[in-house]
């Protein structure tokens, strides 16, 4: 059963991933934040899938490329079904296959990732082979900003609309931060937008935490002509959650019982 | 072992001007103790470890002594080509340094579970292969590989791993390095797993000796040889694949060794590594060191 309100499943989301980091001391909440909109939209409105057959033919397709912030992707497949908490709650403990970078044992998930720079290639593949059969189902992949300072990226985003894979959507978490600084000052992306249009990619920006906005971009009707899709998601690092926002340090630390506090309830004043 | 690292590096920096630390966009709050004094010898490439590879080799072509670091396969598997044709090749004085070596990240998953670099960079001509045991032996490493101009692979673990040796434990470059003397069986260890070999031997109190190998490549064959003439069996250890290995290092180089009549038995050998499989789940580096076999 789809969830129909993606607000509503955003707000369990990012309950449930700041949950699992307290509970598990796991990193990158942050990054997870910063895309739990995003993801929230897909799964509510976007993506068909099938929590029952998860290998269900006909699917979207959504690879998970940025796999450090795994939290945000775990905590949105069980919001919608396709395990339930007790599964979940076993993330990174001894023997579980929830591992604290995305893991493709997990039911809904389509790739393991981890290793920053691998999926885009993976979805052009996918995408290649969903024309050369002429089937219906999209490919939706999901990269961070700091993930595009691989080269292996950009070698995918020459490959797509050489090959006019206009079944694919990239999708930019621009959050302005990656590991170690901020990308301005490690290495700039700017201007972002253009790059892609000159690489010959449909380009749209939005607002990557307002949920109409996020809907219109990712739509499939409205793909037409022969482009494959990029959106540039402008997003907040930590978002919600006013002592994380735009923080380095909560790409690494996991909040204590009372910043956990704090965080669901400021999530929960969020409508 | 990354601290002992990185506060060696710090070092043999203040005196040596060549030395040039590039990091993939990690290291916070380890590197910065570097940054910050040598602003010109540091930089963080961002995330693009291949990238960093080349750029190493340009600035070892104009003299520097650079050190390159980040996790487990990313300076490493994902650089395979620059390090075998740009660095080695060209004997560019480079230092690969990666942190989080074999189950060190744990519960991180299979993308950083660091298990087959060892004979993956083994195979690659002029390149030193080298994988420390405690915080002593990573810092005394370090400091050599400050001083020497060769290509060279550094596999560390994480922070806060427990010293094994005595402080003023000396070893020189190549060493086979004596922890215990013991009766029949020798255990051969590489990296962090000296840890374990030296608890287990002492508690079950075995007669194994035990010896710490952090010299994978070049390995030490005279040292092997009397090793190999004092003992009847021997057992390698290493949180690494059971192929191409150290295990395999050591079977080879015994093998050698016979037929160059330097030693006139094999011993018989046992090798304790990971089985030819991907351990994908969580769990803690005991945890998987156990599924995965790591058991004397
Ligand atoms: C190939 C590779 N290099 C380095 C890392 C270590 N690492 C994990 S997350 C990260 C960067 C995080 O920044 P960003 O990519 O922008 O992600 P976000 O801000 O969305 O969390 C790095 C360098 C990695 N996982 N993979």
């Amino acid at each position: 059963m789809l969830p129909s309100n993606s607000k509503v499943l955003a707000q369990k989301v990012k309950k449930c991933l700041l949950t699992l980091a307290h509970h598990h001391n796991a990193s990158h909440v942050g990054g997870a934040l910063s895309i739990a909109d995003v993801l929230s939209v897909l799964y509510s409105r976007i993506l068909k899938y099938d929590t029952s057959h998860p290998k269900w033919e006909e699917r979207d397709r959504l690879l998970y490329s940025k796999g450090h912030a795994c939290t945000a992707l775990y905590a949105v497949l069980k919001e919608v079904g396709f395990y339930t908490d007790a599964a979940l709650q076993t993330f990174t403990q001894n023997g579980s296959l929830f591992t604290s970078h995305v893991n493709h044992k997990v039911a809904g998930v389509e790739l393991s990732t981890g290793s920053l720079g691998h999926a885009l290639s993976v979805a052009c593949g996918m995408a290649l082979a969903g024309k050369r059969k002429k089937t219906d189902w999209h490919v939706y992949t999901i990269v961070s900003d700091g993930e595009l300072n691989e080269g292996s990226n950009w070698e995918a985003i020459l490959f797509a609309p050489h090959h006019e894979l206009n079944n694919m959507t990239l999708i930019v978490d621009f959050n302005k931060i990656q590991s170690f600084g901020t990308i301005k000052e490690v290495l700039d992306l700017d201007p972002l937008k253009d790059k892609f249009n000159s690489f010959g990619w449909d380009t749209i920006e939005i607002d990557g935490h307002n949920h109409s906005e996020i809907y219109e971009a990712l739509r499939k009707d409205t793909i037409h002509g022969s482009k494959p899709r990029v959106v540039i998601a402008h997003t907040v690092k930590g978002k919600g959650v006013d002592f994380m926002e735009n923080q380095l340090a909560w790409h690494y630390k996991s909040p204590n019982k009372e910043q956990l506090e704090s965080a669901i309830g400021q999530i929960n004043q969020q409508k | 072992m990354r601290t002992a690292f990185i506060k060696q590096l710090v070092e043999a920096a203040k005196t040596n001007n060549k030395i040039f630390l590039l990091v993939g966009d990690l290291g916070y709050s380890v590197v910065e103790l570097f940054a910050q004094q040598f602003p010109d010898r540091f930089l963080n490439v961002g995330i693009a470890e291949q990238n960093m590879t080349g750029i190493a080799v340009g600035l070892a072509m104009e003299g520097y002594n650079v050190f390159t670091y980040s996790i487990g396969n990313f300076p490493t598997l994902r650089c395979m080509e620059q390090i075998r044709y740009d660095m080695c090749y060209h004997n560019a004085n480079v230092k690969v340094v990666a942190v989080g070596g074999g189950y060190a990240y744990g519960a991180l998953g299979t993308s950083h579970h660091t298990t087959e670099e060892l004979g993956m960079l083994r195979t690659i001509p002029n390149l030193n292969v080298l994988a420390p045991a405690d915080p002593l032996e990573a810092q005394i490493i370090t400091k050599m590989l400050c001083n020497n101009n060769e290509p060279s692979y550094l596999r560390l673990g994480k922070a806060g791993e427990p010293m094994v040796h005595s402080k003023d434990k000396t070893f020189s470059w190549g060493n086979i390095i004596e922890v215990f003397q013991g009766k029949g069986t020798a255990v051969l260890s590489t990296g962090s797993m000296l840890k374990y070999a030296s608890d287990y031997i002492q508690k079950e109190k075995k007669e194994y000796g035990l010896y710490s190998v952090p010299f994978i490549k070049p390995l030490n064959l005279v040292d092997l040889a009397t090793i190999a003439s004092k003992y009847t069996s021997i057992i390698t250890i290493e949180e690494h694949q059971r192929s191409g290995g150290f295990g395999s290092a050591i079977l080879e180089g015994l093998h050698d060794l016979l037929e160059q009549e330097k030693i006139a038995t094999l011993p018989k050998i046992k090798r304790l590594a990971i089985p030819d499989r991907f351990i994908g789940v969580a769990g803690t580096q005991d945890y998987l060191r156990k599924i995965a076999g790591l058991q004397l």
